[in-house]
């Protein structure tokens, strides 16, 4: 699975680096950065509650 | 479980309906939406969306093939009237009735109003498109209400050229909610950008020209904004049986009557980290709180108390506000971080003795996040902010 963030959509609340700090992080900004872009099964429930929990839907799972 | 109803189609009946899905329920899932649109986000309203920004299309928070995917039987643009508890049914105000194994509230909140007509408010997508096509260079703006949501819309107002007042009842904005110090440290920032703030003044009534206030003096406007906060939408589960009071009362798994759960601003649970009953108006916790009844609802036997660290973001001018924990009712500030005047620091805030709170202005995530951690963990005041010096008493 791919995941996608729509950068200008964050409001730099880190809750995706508090769920899945594997695959976020956040710049001095606190705006979140993809560490991956691809990942695999092990990660993939941490990416969905990433999801879920996201307060700007910026965020995606997309199918490759 | 075969028949689970949402009842509210914004952010926290969204994750708990993705939730539920994303936990295996496969039975039928009811999704009940009072407004005609598909789930938009509300905070970019009287940001993004309020500046013209955004287009109205950005705010969608779920694509079509999302939404799709969770296979609901989604009932948009009619409103939940009835719940009967002990038929397990909820009546829509297209007269239809709606049966379930598990209910989950999340009706939300609607703005105070002032009893008259020709006023804005802003909690839906249709009152911030109504807005932002009356403000424009030289309209006069006048804000009843300097909290977030008011400040927000003097900020955008001013960016846009409006010329703004803020009305405000109490001597300092925000201060109840983060404190003296930060309610004067963002009071400056709107000074600076030229908002007319009016502190310890009373709104008696909008007329057609503006705003009067008790004492008599008239307020011009073109456009009044009324932003003194919001109600919980609980009247349609008046006679149902429901506690409700200041919201539907729920125990500490966001349950309010068996295998009925309330999430989201309509929900008033108890927060075991906290020790005390809560209703939380922030976007974070619609998603949070959503998640957790859903959770609760499909897996009776191993239910999790709902024991979030809260957390808000205000957006005004250059000045991005976060804050964590529950300031309210709080005992003493101290500055941990940096400095207010230059508009880079974190504030901790006291409650007995633990810390409960903290607000940041301008500072790295890295700086916020202890504080984060420190609040979830109910750090001592004494251990965690030893070396600073109080700000206020």
């Amino acid at each position: 699975m791919k995941v996608e963030l729509e950068a200008d959509k964050c409001v730099a609340s880190g809750q995706c680096v508090l769920v899945a700090m594997d695959v976020f992080d956040q710049d001095d900004d606190g705006i979140a950065i993809l560490l991956k872009q691809e990942i695999g099964d092990d990660l993939l429930d941490d990416v969905k509650e990433a999801v879920a929990v996201c307060p700007a839907a910026a965020i995606r799972l997309v199918e490759q | 479980m075969r028949r689970i109803v949402v009842v509210g189609a914004s952010a926290a009946g969204l994750a708990a309906a993705e939730t539920l899905r994303r936990e295996g329920y496969d039975g039928t899932l009811t999704l009940v939406g009072d407004e005609p649109l598909a789930p938009y986000d509300r905070p970019p309203l009287s940001k993004q969306l309020l500046s013209g920004e955004w287009r109205p299309e950005k705010l969608d928070l779920r694509t079509a093939d999302d939404l799709a995917a969770l296979d609901l039987d989604l009932r948009l643009g009619v409103a939940a009237i009835g719940l009967r508890l002990a038929e397990r049914t909820v009546r829509l105000a297209d007269g239809s009735t709606v049966p379930y194994d598990g209910l989950i509230i999340a009706t939300g909140v609607r703005p105070r109003r002032l009893p008259s007509e020709g006023a804005h408010v802003l909690r839906t997508l249709d009152d911030a498109l109504t807005l932002r096509d009356r403000l424009g260079p030289g309209r006069r703006l006048v804000i009843v209400g300097a909290g977030f949501l008011g400040a927000e819309a003097a900020a955008v107002g001013r960016q846009l050229g409006c010329e703004v007042t803020l009305l405000e009842p109490a001597p300092v904005p925000l201060a109840h909610a983060v404190g003296t110090d930060v309610g004067e440290m963002l009071t400056r920032a709107h000074l600076e950008r030229g908002v007319n703030l009016r502190c310890g003044v009373t709104v008696a009534a909008v007329t057609e020209d503006g705003v009067r206030l008790a004492d008599g003096e008239l307020v011009e406007a073109d456009e009044v904004l009324v932003a003194i906060g919001s109600m919980p939408n609980t009247e349609w589960l008046d006679g149902s049986g429901l506690s409700v009071g200041d919201g539907v009362v729920c125990d500490q798994y966001c349950e309010a009557a068996r295998n009925v759960y309330a999430a989201g601003d309509v929900a008033r649970w108890y927060n075991p980290l906290f020790g005390t009953s809560m209703r939380i108006e922030h976007r974070t916790n619609a998603a949070e709180q959503g998640m957790a009844a859903a959770r609760n609802l499909l897996n009776s036997e191993a239910r999790k108390p709902f024991s979030p660290v809260p957390y808000f973001w205000s957006d005004q001018y250059d000045m991005k506000i976060q804050a964590f924990g529950y300031l309210r009712g709080h005992d003493e500030v101290a500055v941990v971080e940096g400095d207010l005047a230059e508009r880079r620091f974190v504030v901790a805030y006291r409650t007995g003795d633990r810390v409960s709170g903290a607000l940041a202005v301008g500072m790295p995530p890295k700086a916020i996040r202890q504080w984060r951690q420190a609040i979830a963990t109910g750090a001592s005041w004494a251990e965690a902010v030893r070396p600073a010096v109080p700000a206020e008493s």
